[in-house]
């Protein structure tokens, strides 16, 4: 075994597996969000997740279209793509909510959840749809854009891209914007009331039904807003993407301790760095015999590792289960 | 009206009886016309409904099922094809309709265990053991089909209480995440064990898989019939469909009203109070997992022996929800209800979405104009044969929120699945 090359690989791993990090906490928060306030699996996140990259690949496109790619200031372009991304899948998280989750808010646990994953599958089918009415092809590609895919060298086996800087702080900004939001504001307070206690909440004024669209909409938010950041950063996308990332970021979810915001932000860093790692070292150590394939594997064995052993999560925000 | 004459035995009786006859002969008429097929199809849901005495619906029933379906099959191989992928989807359907209609279990990864019988018989009834033991002994003889049928069995029931062990004591949602998990955990494995060993050739599959003997060709001769493989096969392959259909429905029927399926139903509608009532709740929850995987693992034999290929394409989440949209279209718990969605479903995949692509196809071809806009135009991704999801993800959301017990609620009126499994 070569040890220099484990060592030399190190950086750059670590590196990848931060910002792989940040993408799963952004959408675990969606999860993480919706659960603490329904104590409901909003399967359909890992959609409203793809939506947002896909309302990014059109507005590129369409930028590129109009020639606009290369005259506009590309942190603007940037920036105009990410907020459109989070206000549409927001938007569509809670007409989702809407329609095929508030209905069934009383039924039994598993009716909103298997509505969930209808919605989830219809989802992804209507993208394609779109897009092969659209385009013609639901396998889309960001389009590049040079300053993007300037590398800085840090020393010579590392270097960092600046889509990968670019990730990294858009999600720090999103991270700390939401738990300023949840921990500083009024409206913060109420989403953690309603959380807490449904039938206390509205007794203190609180609109749940409103808390609860609110809660949907930020969720959302921060989904689509992974959605774009994913897009930047792995170019290629099609409507059946989102599922496993969102699957993954569940994972992270619970990792962290579902319902507990922190959490989904350590859940996500720590199964980042965890598949990056599999991913790079696992082919290494095993001599090739397992190869990168296996850190779906990986995932999901810790999923079913951290529920049986840890229900509670690494931050461990007690679960209850709905009487 | 035709109500009316439904819930009389006698007019309900000649309706069924002509029903069945014009559309069998419709379909001879027109061999191709999928309309026809589907009025054929419809009369069978007739047959259903009539209130006809027990003796002379059964007889119907043989002879609709045993010699009017593989009359048309030789008609137009096409429906034979139909039917048998009916009949492997109506027996999955009942086998998750175990675990979830009557113990409440939320399974997403049933079609691991489909997938294990299927693997079961392809690594061993095609020449890939070969690569895994040495030697030249693989395939095993066509005969060895059923005892594969068996093995298949044994080996998902088995893998259904591998997956049970760890799991069961979670609950309700985390449960369907961990089973979903275990479904894509045996995909990537079918998809990425052709190394170190290869066991199941990775993405390419494993081909070509030994069908059952026809071991009646000497009969066949006989009698004067030329024991052609190619016409023989699909019929065959239906009989023994048919027969494993029924033995699930039989298996489903006895359990349903034994204490088991009684133990089951009462975890699903309060795990505390049954285990307050002395119900062995994990040795219960790994025998629904174990029996529903079980019916899986068989139907996965005949799948590989039915289409001589597989690859682990066949086994995506994909076709979990499929199934689980079945019985939530009939009616979970309910065993004419998992067939009816089982039915439902799969003829809406294989013959309208499926027609709809190629109608489409002829009038893109045919540059029809519409209102002005030339279908030519029409952008060529456009497949209606590629929205199974969409189609099942409709099912799921206007079930749940319009008739969560389904199309044929279970006889025992009940809280659908329990809040507490």
């Amino acid at each position: 075994m070569d040890f220099d090359i484990l060592i030399g690989i190190f950086p750059q791993v670590l590196l990848d597996g931060i910002i792989l990090g940040f993408m799963y906490a952004l959408i675990a928060l969606g999860y993480t969000m919706v659960y603490g306030v329904l104590e409901f699996i909003n399967f359909a996140h890992s959609e409203i997740f793809i939506i947002g990259a896909f309302v990014g690949v059109e507005i590129l496109l369409s930028f590129k279209a109009a020639g606009w790619l290369d005259v506009l200031p590309w942190a603007l372009v940037l920036f105009i793509v990410l907020i459109a991304g989070m206000v549409v899948s927001g938007t569509v998280a809670v007409v989702i909510e809407r329609t095929a989750y508030r209905p069934l808010r009383h039924a039994p646990r598993l009716i909103p959840l298997i509505s969930a994953i209808g919605v989830s599958f219809f989802l992804q089918d209507a993208i394609r749809l779109f897009e092969s009415l659209w385009r013609n092809s639901f396998n889309l590609v960001y389009p590049t854009m040079d300053v993007l895919n300037h590398r800085f060298e840090l020393t010579e086996t590392i270097d960092i891209s600046v889509k990968s800087l670019v990730v990294i702080v858009a999600a720090l900004l999103m991270l700390w914007g939401l738990h300023s939001l949840v921990n500083r504001t009024k409206v913060g307070k109420a989403i953690r009331a309603v959380a807490e206690d449904q039938g206390a909440a509205s007794l203190m004024g609180i609109n749940v039904n409103r808390i609860i669209s609110l809660t949907f909409l930020i969720g959302g938010a921060m989904g689509g807003g992974a959605g774009v950041l994913f897009g930047v950063q792995y170019s290629l996308i099609n409507p059946y993407t989102g599922f496993i990332p969102g699957l993954k970021a569940f994972t992270a979810a619970v990792l962290g301790g579902i319902g507990n915001i922190p959490g989904a932000m350590l859940g996500g860093l720590v199964l980042g760095l965890l598949e990056a790692f599999a991913a790079s070292y696992l082919s290494l150590l095993t001599g090739g015999a397992f190869g990168a394939e296996y850190k779906d594997i990986f995932a999901f064995s810790i999923l079913i590792l951290i529920l049986i052993f840890r229900p509670k999560g690494l931050l461990g925000e007690i679960v209850r289960e709905r009487a | 009206m035709i109500k009316q004459l439904l819930d009389r035995p006698a007019p309900a009786t000649v309706l069924v009886a002509a029903a069945l006859l014009v559309t069998t002969w419709g379909v001879t008429w027109s061999p191709r016309s999928i309309a026809i097929f589907m009025l054929f199809q419809a009369s069978i849901l007739l047959l259903y409904f009539a209130k006809i005495p027990g003796v002379i619906k059964a007889i119907f029933t043989a002879i609709t099922l045993g010699v009017l379906m593989p009359f048309l099959g030789t008609i137009n191989a096409y429906y034979m094809e139909i039917a048998i992928q009916v009949g492997i989807f109506v027996a999955l359907a009942l086998g998750l309709n175990i675990v979830v209609g009557l113990a409440g279990l939320l399974d997403l990864g049933y079609v691991a265990f489909f997938a294990v019988g299927a693997y079961s018989w392809a690594i061993f009834g095609s020449p890939q053991a070969n690569l895994i033991f040495g030697g030249e002994h693989f395939p095993l003889g066509q005969w060895w089909f059923f005892v594969f049928l068996f093995v298949g069995v044994a080996v998902a029931a088995g893998a259904g209480i591998l997956l049970g062990l760890p799991v069961l004591r979670l609950h309700g949602d985390y449960l369907a995440l961990v089973t979903l998990g275990f479904g894509e955990v045996i995909r990537v494995l079918a998809n990425n064990l052709d190394k170190p060993i290869n066991f199941t050739n990775g993405p390419k599959g494993i081909t070509p898989i030994n069908r059952p003997p026809i071991f009646f060709a000497p009969l066949l001769q006989s009698l004067g019939i030329d024991p052609d493989p190619n016409v023989i096969y699909p019929l065959y392959l239906y009989a023994i469909v048919l027969l494993i259909v029924g033995a699930t429905v039989l298996a489903n029927r006895r359990l349903e009203d034994s204490h088991i399926g009684r133990a089951w139903e009462a975890i699903r509608e309060d795990q505390t109070a049954a285990q307050a009532m002395g119900i062995p709740l994990v040795r219960m929850k790994l025998l629904a997992f174990a029996c529903g995987a079980s019916f899986a693992g068989t139907v996965g034999v005949l799948f590989s022996a039915k289409q001589i290929f597989i690859n682990p394409e066949s086994f995506t989440f994909m076709e979990s929800i499929g199934v689980l949209a079945m019985i939530i279209l009939g009616g979970m718990g309910s065993i004419p209800g998992a067939i009816l969605g089982a039915a439902v479903v799969t003829i809406l995949n294989l013959q309208i979405l499926k027609g709809l692509s190629l109608w489409l196809n002829e009038l893109r071809n045919a540059g029809t104009v519409i209102l002005g806009y030339s279908l030519s135009n029409l952008p060529t991704q456009l497949e209606p044969a590629k929205y199974e999801r969409m189609v099942f993800g409709l099912i799921l959301v206007l079930m749940m929120i319009f008739r969560p017990q389904g199309i044929l609620p279970a006889r025992r009126r009940h809280r659908e699945l329990g809040e507490d499994s």
